[in-house]
């Protein structure tokens, strides 16, 4: 008979590479950010994280409470009362999981819950397919969730580490989500370097919730029933814990990269071959793999394009990137998302890149959208050249369909 | 910019719901008999309601559109013509549950308004329950049981066009009684109750208040706190537990008294409070095991005192007590403050108890409506008395 797993498995002193996908490398962030309470619930592509943190927790590699809930609605509300407790937690869904669990996502940044999820980007349903799209973690991008998206298993472990150092800061206790594209983040293996668990121990202190625990000791009322007397007071309690976000973030890059030795540079938004670039695209998630070979073979054709991939998409870095986006006479950017009846019928991206410029005092490219990858479809880099294409001829002064859907069968 | 009429009507969450709305959509309809556009609504926060909790209907006329938007402009009227009390009781406070803070029954009386009360009970004991206002107004009493039904049962006891009729004599201005009857008839159909109208126009009369008569409390006020001055998260400190208190004749500490919430009272809901015969009292602890609200503190020789700035008069200590007519519920109108018992009983034991047989003595039966089977039947006599002899 096997040995029940009864002590949790020495730490690691040493970094260590391995070969993970997207989702193993969240499930190793828990481990190393030692989470207390996780909930699962499966849908794909999440489910690959439950299955990851499961095997850490039945190896006896990482010890913590492990409840698989009977519904997204119970797994986030579960993981919401542990962290009013002091739990550090984590959970995530996909898809139309994440919008069953709608009701405890609206009030986890309204109580001040400092939650980590991972939402494996899923189409909504229907018609059910399990490819990416990211209008579910869009979702609540209105709520006061802040909303990362990543490109690379690497990025995803480091910036789960980072997620709980922010959202656990007693300035911010807001939720954040993290946005791993399904299938190309989640389901696929890159090489990954596991940082040592004394680093993360310097890196991301024990979660305190301090005057706000829910305990005997503290007695407090949570969530009383309030009237028009206090709401108003209280949105504007979550808009200061949002905007000193930014701040928190930039101090947790800057610590990150003194401990791990890993540079992010600018927190907010990667910028790939803009120095000398005449327009730019723009994008969330792993899109920007072919985007970036499409730049360079169109470099080489003396077609000086860059790219913009924005990570934070709340907070989000209006004023940077309105500063930065000055620099291109023309900017396309990439929505593998929809917003059906938004102003041009563009993606959310594109009106929220637009939205950032129109204040900017500096220079206003014109702003092309374009609507591509839908439910998991490949963005190509024949798609990417048609798309520059355009995004030159406005540069250009000429008119351009301001949302373009690209990639599709017409 | 022409005439704006506001009119509230108080009245007690669910058990009166009904009625108040019926009288607000006919004040409306009677005005628009006469060309006046109106608006009739029950006050949102206040919803959903809870049983006996004070709620409030309002009914905004106007001589025209535009001064009618003026009047809308502000969701609740600043100042209202005429204050309906559908329930004597209320005069002793308004406390809606989402709005704390308990706000005098005239608040929003104009200089020179009404206040129509529905009683059985003389205009002094209406006055003395109601609190002092800076300037005169008028008190009109409609003689009658207070009508208690509920959301699905309607108890048609002519409350509503009586109310109506009255209103067509102390505003005129407003409507005239011709047109409250031609409303009856539209919406009730019943030359009976187009009579009940006209009877209550003919035998009312007003009198007015004083700024020197009432209750001379002044209600407690408080400041809500700024965004950065609140707590984060939602969170709010708890009310502390509590603990022993002093016997104030033997100087004896001990017992329980739990910390109450400062600004938000509870007592505006209560139509009857309970009476207590702490010398028959078995301390078997029921009444303060079974109360909704945690309203009994336990005295330091281990009795049962019921606070009555938490108690709501639901009954249920009456109703689980195992002794007779040792805990009695009786009419609020029979009190004039929120005293202990238990500390004018333990002053003077002999006073207590002629002053207890006095309150269930004289008792007249009070409720909701639902407290035993039979009982509106009960009621008929004396409704028909007050209708034939007003």
């Amino acid at each position: 008979m096997a040995e029940a797993a009864t002590s949790v498995q020495e730490h690691k002193k040493t970094d260590e590479t391995a070969l993970i996908t997207g989702s193993e490398a969240i499930a190793v962030a828990c481990k190393l950010a030692d989470v207390d309470v996780i909930t699962a619930y499966p849908i794909r592509p999440y489910d690959t994280v439950m299955q990851y943190v499961a095997k850490l927790v039945a190896n006896g590699e990482m010890d913590c409470e492990y409840i698989v809930a009977e519904g997204e609605h119970s797994q986030f509300e579960i993981v919401k009362h542990a962290s009013a407790c002091g739990a550090r937690v984590f959970c995530g869904s996909s898809g139309v999981g994440w919008m069953y669990a709608m009701e405890a996502l609206t009030v986890t940044p309204a109580l001040r819950i400092p939650m980590i999820a991972m939402v494996g980007n899923r189409a909504l349903d229907d018609p059910g397919a399990f490819g990416v799209e990211h209008n579910d973690a869009l979702a609540v991008r209105d709520l006061g969730w802040q909303l990362v998206w990543v490109n690379s298993p690497q990025e995803a472990l480091d910036t789960a580490l980072i997620a709980y150092r922010v959202s656990e800061d007693r300035r911010i206790f807001l939720p954040c989500a993290i946005s791993c594209d399904g299938a190309f983040l989640t389901h696929s293996q890159a090489l990954v370097q596991i940082p040592a668990q004394e680093k993360v121990d310097a890196f991301l202190p024990r979660y305190n919730r301090a005057d706000l625990l829910l305990h005997p000791d503290n007695p407090i009322t949570v969530a009383p029933q309030g009237n028009e007397d206090w709401v108003m007071e209280i949105r504007r309690q979550n808009f200061a814990a949002m905007e000193r976000t930014a701040g928190v973030i930039r101090e947790a890059y800057a610590d990150f990269e003194r401990i791990f030795g890993r540079p992010y540079g600018n927190p907010f938004f990667e910028e790939y071959k803009t120095e000398d670039a005449d327009i730019v695209l723009m994008g969330m998630g792993t899109l920007s793999t072919p985007v970036r070979v499409a730049i360079r073979q169109m470099r080489e054709k003396g077609k000086k394009v860059g790219l913009v991939r924005m990570r934070w998409f709340r907070p989000f870095a209006a004023e940077e990137l309105a500063n930065c986006l000055s620099r291109f006479s023309a900017v396309g950017v990439i929505d593998r998302d929809y917003s059906f009846g938004s102003p041009y019928m563009g993606g959310v991206l594109a009106g929220e890149v637009r939205n950032a410029l129109y204040p900017s005092p500096g220079r206003k490219p014109p702003v092309l959208g374009f609507i591509c990858g839908l439910g998991g479809r490949e963005v190509t880099v024949p798609d990417v050249e048609k798309m520059v294409e355009s995004v030159y001829r406005a540069a250009e002064g000429k008119s351009q369909p301001l949302t373009q859907w690209v990639g599709l069968r017409e | 910019m022409g005439r704006l009429f506001a009119i509230e009507i108080i009245y007690r969450g669910i058990f009166q719901k009904t009625l108040a709305k019926n009288i607000s959509r006919a004040i409306v309809l009677a005005a628009h008999e006469e060309g006046k556009p109106g608006i009739s609504f029950g006050r949102y926060g206040d919803s959903p309601e809870r049983n006996g909790i004070p709620a409030k209907n309002f009914a905004i006329v106007a001589t025209d559109d535009v001064t009618l938007e003026e009047g809308m402009a502000k969701y609740e009227p600043k100042e209202v013509d005429i204050t309906i009390a559908v329930d004597d009781t209320l005069c002793k406070g308004v406390e809606s549950w989402a709005w704390y803070g308990l706000q005098p029954v005239n608040r929003l009386l104009k200089p020179g308004g009404t206040l129509i009360v529905t009683s059985r009970e003389k205009p002094e004991t209406i006055i003395t329950m109601s609190h002092r206002k800076e300037y005169p107004y008028q008190l009109a009493i409609m003689t009658g049981t207070v009508s208690f039904s509920g959301l699905w049962a309607y108890k048609d006891d002519h409350t509503d066009v009586r109310i109506l009729g009255i209103i067509s004599r102390v505003l005129p201005d407003l409507f005239t009684l011709k047109s409250v009857q031609k409303v009856i008839m539209e919406v009730w159909k019943d030359p009976i109750k187009v009579q009940s109208a006209a009877k209550a126009f003919d035998r009312t009369s007003s009198i007015t208040v004083r700024p020197d008569q009432g209750n001379p409390e002044v209600p407690y006020k408080f400041d809500l706190p700024k965004w950065h001055e609140m707590g984060e998260g939602i969170a709010i400190p708890s009310i502390p537990a509590g603990g022993a208190f002093e016997d104030p004749e033997t100087r004896a500490v001990g017992g329980f008294r739990p910390d109450r919430n400062p600004t938000f009272k509870k007592y505006t809901t209560r139509t009857m409070r309970p009476v207590i015969n702490f010398d028959t009292c078995i301390k078997c602890t029921l009444c303060w095991l079974q109360c909704p609200d945690s309203c009994f503190d336990v005295t330091p020789d281990h009795l049962y005192d019921a606070n009555m700035l938490a108690c709501c008069g639901c009954g249920v200590c009456e109703a689980v007590c195992p002794v007779k007519e040792c805990v009695t519920m009786v009419n609020e109108t029979e009190f004039a403050d929120n005293a202990s018992q238990w500390e004018m009983w333990k002053k003077d034991k002999k006073g207590y108890e002629a002053w207890l047989q006095s309150k269930i003595a004289g008792r007249r039966e009070r409720s909701h409506g639902f407290r035993y089977r039979g009982q509106y039947e009960e009621q008929i006599p004396e409704m028909l008395n007050i209708a034939s002899e007003g």
